[in-house]
C-alpha cells in the first residue's frame, strides 16, 4: 500500500494552534516594517504605505483588470493542464506500451526550460492569450502526468483483486477503487500545479503581453515602483493565501477525512 | 433449503515464477460441502481459492461452478485474510460497494449477524482486527453467496475472537446452505468447521489426504473436535515425510 493510502491515523493539527499560523503572518509584516523604518528608503517602503498604495491602485489604476486577467488565464492553463495531465498520466500507468513508447516524452516535458517553450509558442501563435495558455499547458502538464503516473502506479493490486472477485463494474472500479487511491496524487499534483502556474503566467505576460500582473510588474519595474511591485506582490499573496485555506485546504481534508476523522 | 453449487477444478498446469505449482490437479466438491484446504505456508492455497473466486486466470485447466465457468459463475462470498476493506469508505460503504442496490436496513441486518452493532458510520481503521475480519465477512454475506470463499480467515487473531468467528462463520454457512471451501494452515480451524479437509502438499502440488470427518460441524462436540484435529495434525505429518 502507497504510503499516501496508509490506514493507520494521521493526527490532525490541534485546532487551538490555528492562530499560531496567523501569528507567523503578522511576525513576517512586523519584521519588514521593522527593516522599512530602519532603512528609510523608498527602494523599501513599510507595509502600511504599500496597504495604502492598493487602495489607490485598486480605485484609481488597473490592479483589478490586471488581476482578472491573470486569474483567467492561470485558471484556464491550470484546469486544461490538470484534466490533460490526468488523463494522460492514467493512461501511462495503466498501459506498459504506452508508458514504454510516451515516458521519455514526458521527461523531455518536466525540464524543457519555460522560457524557450514560451518564446517558441509566441514565435508560432504571435503575441497573444492562445500563445500565453499553450505554453502555460506545455509547462505544466509533464508535472501533472509525473504524479498522476506515480499515483496509478502505486495502485494495490489486493483492491483490483476485491473488484475482480465481487465482479465490480469498470465505472464502479474507477470510482470506488481507484479515484480514491488517486486523490493524494491529485491533490499534489493542484498544489505544486497552482504555484508553478502563477509564476509562470506572471513570466510570459512579462515576455509577451500587454496585459496581467505581470506586465503592471514589468512597467513598475521600469520605473522603480517599489511600491507598486511590493503592492501587486501583497494581492498575489493574499489571493494565494484565500486559495489555499478557502478552496485546497478544505477540500483535502473532506477527501482525506478517513485519515484523520476521530469520531 | 437449497444446496451450494458443486465445484469442479482441474488444473493441467499452472506455473508461478517460472515453477510448475499445479500439474494434473483435481478437485471436487459436493453442493453443500464445507471444505478445508489445508498446507503448510506458501504451498499454493490461495492460489486455488483465487481460481474458484474467478480472478486467476492464467493456468491451463478448467474451473467450472455449477457446470459454469468459474469468472462466470454467481458472485462468491469471498473472505480475505486482511479483511481487505476500503479504508477511505465508511463501515457501511465497505457493504455497498459489493451491493450498492441494498437498503440501510439490508445493510444493518448483515452487520448485526456477524454481531457488529453501530458501526455504519465509522471508518475500518476504527475498528479492532476482529472487528474488521466480522466486517469483511458481513460483506461476503451481502452477495447472498451460494458459494463462499474464506483465505485464512482466522490468521493473527487471538484465541477467544477465533473462537467466537468460527462459531459464528460455521452458523452462517451452515444455515444459508452455501458450498464453501476453507484455505487454512491451521487444523483446528478445519476440525471446528469442515465436512471435509484436503491437504495438499509437494511440489507440482498434489492432494495427500481427503479425510471426512463425519459430525455435523455446528455439533461437534469439544472431543470430537481434539479428536479430528489430531487426525489432520497426523496426516499434514505424514504428507510431510
Amino acid at each position: 500500500m502507497s504510503p499516501a493510502l496508509d490506514p493507520r491515523p494521521v493526527a490532525p493539527r490541534p485546532k487551538g494552534e490555528a492562530w499560531l499560523g496567523w501569528a507567523s503572518f503578522l511576525l513576517m509584516i512586523g519584521l519588514w516594517g521593522a527593516a522599512a523604518l530602519a532603512v528609510n528608503s523608498r527602494f523599501l517602503p513599510a507595509p502600511w504605505t504599500v496597504i495604502a498604495h492598493i487602495s489607490w491602485l485598486t480605485n484609481e489604476a488597473h490592479l483589478l483588470p490586471d488581476f482578472t486577467v491573470t486569474l483567467g488565464r492561470a485558471a484556464l492553463g491550470f484546469v486544461t493542464a490538470m484534466v490533460l495531465g490526468t488523463v494522460i498520466g492514467i493512461a501511462l500507468g495503466r498501459s506498459r506500451l504506452v508508458d514504454r513508447l510516451f515516458l521519455n516524452w514526458v521527461v523531455v516535458g518536466m525540464n524543457l526550460p519555460a522560457i524557450v517553450i514560451a518564446i517558441l509558442c509566441f514565435i508560432w501563435l504571435g503575441l497573444n492569450d492562445k500563445a500565453l495558455i499553450l505554453a502555460v499547458v506545455l509547462n505544466k502538464t509533464p508535472l501533472v502526468i509525473t504524479n498522476i503516473r506515480q499515483g496509478v502506479l502505486s495502485f494495490d493490486p489486493a483492491f483490483d483483486e476485491l473488484a475482480r472477485a465481487y465482479r465490480l463494474s469498470r465505472g464502479q472500479t474507477f470510482r470506488l477503487i481507484h479515484a480514491p487511491q488517486l486523490v493524494p496524487y491529485l491533490l499534489t499534483a493542484a498544489r505544486t500545479g497552482l504555484s508553478l502556474v502563477w509564476k509562470i503566467v506572471l513570466v510570459f505576460e512579462v515576455l509577451g503581453s500587454d496585459s496581467g500582473v505581470g506586465f503592471r510588474v514589468s512597467l513598475f519595474f521600469q520605473f522603480f515602483d517599489l511600491k507598486g511591485i511590493l503592492a501587486y506582490t501583497l494581492v498575489f499573496v493574499a489571493i494565494v493565501m484565500v486559495l489555499e485555506h478557502v478552496a485546497i485546504g478544505p477540500l483535502e481534508r473532506r477527501l482525506l477525512k478517513w485519515r484523520t476523522d476521530q469520531t | 433449503m437449497a444446496h451450494g453449487p458443486d465445484l469442479s477444478l482441474s488444473i493441467a498446469r499452472l506455473t508461478f515464477g517460472g515453477e510448475v505449482l499445479y500439474k494434473d490437479f483435481h478437485l471436487n466438491v459436493a453442493g453443500g460441502e464445507i471444505v478445508a484446504l489445508i498446507g503448510p505456508s506458501g504451498v499454493g492455497k490461495t492460489t486455488l481459492l483465487r481460481i474458484l473466486a474467478g480472478v486467476e486466470t492464467g493456468f491451463d485447466g478448467l474451473a467450472l461452478v455449477d457446470g459454469h465457468p468459474a469468472p462466470l459463475a454467481p458472485v462468491p462470498g469471498l473472505v480475505f485474510q486482511d479483511a481487505r476493506l476500503l479504508p477511505w469508505l465508511s463501515c457501511a460503504d465497505n457493504l455497498r460497494a459489493v451491493r450498492p442496490d441494498v437498503s440501510d436496513e439490508v445493510v444493518a441486518q448483515a452487520l448485526a449477524a456477524t454481531g457488529l452493532v453501530d458501526v455504519q458510520d465509522k471508518w475500518p481503521r476504527q475498528l479492532s482486527g476482529g472487528m474488521q475480519r466480522r466486517l469483511g465477512l458481513a460483506r461476503a454475506l451481502l452477495v447472498n453467496p451460494r458459494l463462499m470463499l474464506l483465505d485464512e480467515p482466522f490468521v493473527s487473531l487471538d484465541r477467544v475472537v477465533v473462537r467466537e468467528l468460527q462459531a459464528l462463520v460455521t452458523d452462517l454457512i451452515v444455515q444459508s446452505g452455501a458450498t464453501a471451501v476453507l484455505v487454512s494452515h491451521d487444523p483446528q480451524d478445519a476440525a471446528r468447521l469442515a465436512h471435509r479437509v484436503v491437504i495438499i502438499a509437494g511440489r507440482p502440488v498434489q492432494i495427500a489426504a481427503d479425510l471426512a470427518l463425519d459430525a455435523l460441524p455446528a455439533q461437534r462436540s469439544r472431543t470430537q473436535i481434539i479428536a479430528y484435529e489430531d487426525r489432520i495434525e497426523t496426516a499434514m505429518v505424514e504428507s510431510a515425510l
